[in-house]
């Protein structure tokens, strides 16, 4: 449709024809404490097109990573549906959920959640090992995979001899590096400074241009219009939708702060 | 994911742990060590004295007083109320049976040997002329004793291989007089080492003539009378002539066991003995299996966030189950084979005291139990592991 051209990065006319590749149909999450019940979801009705980047805000606790976790099928609702791909998966069995998660979607946590004492080339295959890719070809496409995220000559690095925004970075690796249709990422900047979030914002953008639908959990505005959608959640409720209208280039903000700071990071 | 795969994580996993896996295997090791060791020594002594059952020859007899079969109330072995054979018994076995059967009573005690200032306590197998042929053993130097020394209750002593050496180191005692039981004796001849046998340890005995036995340990007892038929044929129908000989003299107090019954009633015996021994060392074993257990568990729940992220990735059920099983299969197999070569080296090193044997069921008897104790320890942790809900694993502090 041509009512939105400055979207740009060729996203614009794909709108009315893309399918639904993730969605989610009146989901409820309660979590049983004691006596109190904690309603985290309380109806959720979410549809994610195909090749989209979609943000989700809210403030803490109105239920963003609960809802995440349940599209990311690690979590599995108390009511309602999961349909990832046409494929409903609540009646699917932990092994079946295993295997959607290893093929088809990659996750990014906010606390990166790498395995401690594993070089980033091992952590980044873990995903491969599970798939049953032999070990030479694991290894390459390991190391293709930290390559495009930057890290090529941080193969053998252990996490706690990386920098958070690097860890991050082998974490995006690691959630693409099984060629995911869907990759998530829960406040993937949450803990970086804002030129690693630059860094790994202009990431998920280049990924999310050949094609991978990325979901962006966020509380920040300037860091959610890096998509084109925005979802915001209220207590377990969507409370609002809406387009992007000037949607932010990571790739030109991070080129900006280098020409400031008279560039050197590369 | 494939069976390999599991095994690097598995091992990657314990190198990451080395003391901790080493102390986990420590508990195997020390329990597969035992079972190996202990049945080297169960199955060692049992061989040896079949052995030196067997090489006198299947076509013996022994006769005790008492009556073995009856049970506690029939007077049994060693009871005072029974009446002991004499060498006169002996005599009339041998003129009943023939020559061609050859009839030899023997009498065993306590003696103390002296030679200058070394003194020595040890028993005694004495018998008459015929000894030779009950009593295996090749002569290393001297002779055995004649008939007339055993009619003439003659001074003189044979020794046991221990016995010389012991009391006559690096010198031949034959011709040398020695003091048993302060009388003087003279030494006629020296026997090779043989080890074990029927009469307990013949290394670390003297031999000499029945008469002068008898003499210097004050009786007229004569402890068995063993018979040795001219062929195997021969041995059902002697059993029935020996009982026909000496049922009109001792009634029913009297027992005859022919060669194989004595093998089987020992081969029964020192297998019991090995049994009980394996038991006790496999209870150390089973105690190293829950330490592996324990340990399983501790890392379980202390590796809680890594099942998580492997699970988010994509792991399944089988993957985590597998993942943890073999681990602690290594644990025990690794340690199972240590404790093995542990055992093995032990038994070698005991052998120049006690007779050992480590056997190839006894190894794999070891091995398979510490590899099921792997399995099985092992199974609950993992199952636990693989159980684990994803998001809730990742959650785990
Ligand atoms: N395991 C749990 N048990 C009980 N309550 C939970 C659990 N997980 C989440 N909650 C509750 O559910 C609500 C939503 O939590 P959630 O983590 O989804 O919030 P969020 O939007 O991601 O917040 P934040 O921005 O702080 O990360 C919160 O009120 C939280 O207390
Ligand atoms: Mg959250």
């Amino acid at each position: 449709m041509g009512d939105m051209p400055e979207m740009g990065e060729g996203v614009s006319g794909r709108r009315d024809d893309a399918r639904v590749i993730l969605e989610a149909r009146g989901v409820t999450k309660c979590y049983h404490l004691g006596e109190v019940d904690v309603h985290a979801l309380r109806g959720v009705d979410l549809s994610i097109c195909d090749g989209r980047m979609l943000s989700l805000m809210g403030p803490s606790g109105s239920g963003k990573s609960t809802l995440m976790h349940i599209i990311g099928l690690l979590d599995r609702p108390t009511e309602g549906s999961v349909i990832v791909e046409g494929e409903e998966v609540s009646r699917m069995s932990p092994n079946e959920l295993a295997a959607v998660r290893n093929h088809r979607i990659g996750f990014v946590f906010q606390s990166f959640n790498l395995l401690a004492r594993t070089s980033a080339l091992a952590n980044v295959e873990l995903p491969l090992v599970y798939a049953g890719v032999s070990g030479s070809e694991r290894a390459r496409r390991a190391r293709e995979a930290l390559e495009r995220v930057g890290l090529g000559d941080r193969l053998g690095h252990l996490p706690n001899q990386l920098s958070g925004g690097e860890q991050q970075r082998v974490a995006i690796a690691r959630a693409l590096v099984t060629e995911p249709s869907i990759v998530l990422a829960d406040e993937p900047t949450g803990n970086l400074d804002s030129i690693s979030g630059h860094e790994v914002m202009a990431i998920l953008q280049e990924l999310n241009i050949h094609g991978i639908t990325v979901v962006l959990v966020t509380h920040d505005d300037s860091v959610a219009r890096h998509a084109e959608r925005i979802v915001r959640i209220r207590d377990g409720l969507v409370v609002g939708d809406e387009r992007v209208t000037e949607r932010i280039s990571a790739a030109d903000q991070r080129d900006a702060v280098a020409e400031e700071t008279g560039g050197g990071r590369a | 994911m494939n069976f390999v795969e599991s095994i690097r994580i598995a091992l990657r996993a314990l190198g990451a742990n080395k003391v901790r896996s080493g102390l986990t295997m420590l508990g195997v090791i020390i329990g597969v060590a035992a079972v190996i060791l202990l049945v080297a020594i169960g199955t060692g002594v049992q061989d040896e004295i079949t052995g030196s059952i067997e090489g006198l020859g299947s076509n013996l007899i022994f006769v005790f007083a008492g009556n073995f079969e009856e049970g506690p109330g029939g007077g049994g072995p060693g009871g005072r109320s029974v009446r002991q054979f004499s060498v006169e018994d002996a005599d009339l076995l041998q003129r009943r049976l023939g020559s061609e059967h050859v009839v030899v009573p023997v009498v065993q005690g306590p003696l103390t040997l002296r030679v200058g200032n070394r003194t020595m306590r040890t028993t005694v197998a004495a018998a008459n002329e015929n000894a030779g042929e009950v009593f295996g053993g090749d002569y290393v130097g001297g002779r055995r004793y004649r008939r007339s020394e055993v009619s003439a209750s003659a001074r003189v002593i044979v020794l046991g291989a221990t016995v010389r050496d012991r009391l006559f180191p690096n010198q031949d005692p034959v011709g040398e007089t020695m003091s048993v039981n302060g009388q003087r004796f003279t030494v006629i001849g020296y026997v090779a080492a043989q080890g074990g046998s029927l009469t307990g340890d013949q290394d670390n005995q003297v031999y000499m003539p029945i008469s002068t036995a008898q003499r210097l340990l004050g009786t007229t007892d004569v402890g068995l009378i063993a018979v040795k038929a001219a062929t195997a044929d021969d041995v059902e129908g002697l059993q029935r002539r020996i009982r026909q000989a000496l049922t009109p003299r001792f009634g029913d107090e009297f027992t005859v066991f022919t060669q194989e019954q004595t093998l089987g009633l020992f081969q029964q015996i020192l297998g019991t003995l090995t049994f009980m021994l394996a038991g006790i060392a496999g209870i150390s074993l089973l105690v190293g299996g829950i330490g592996i257990m324990n340990i399983m568990l501790v890392s379980v729940s202390e590796r809680t966030r890594e099942i998580g992220i492997r699970k988010a990735v994509g792991a399944r059920t089988y993957d985590i189950m597998s993942q943890f099983v073999i681990e602690a299969v290594t644990l025990s197999v690794v340690g199972g084979v240590v404790g093995i070569a542990l055992g093995a080296a032990g038994a070698a090193v005991l052998t120049r005291w006690v007779p050992t044997e480590v056997t190839v069921w006894a190894v794999a008897l070891a091995f398979t139990f510490s590899a099921g104790v792997g399995i099985f320890f092992g199974v609950y942790p993992a199952y636990k592991a693989s159980r684990l809900d994803p998001i809730e694993a990742l959650r785990y502090e």
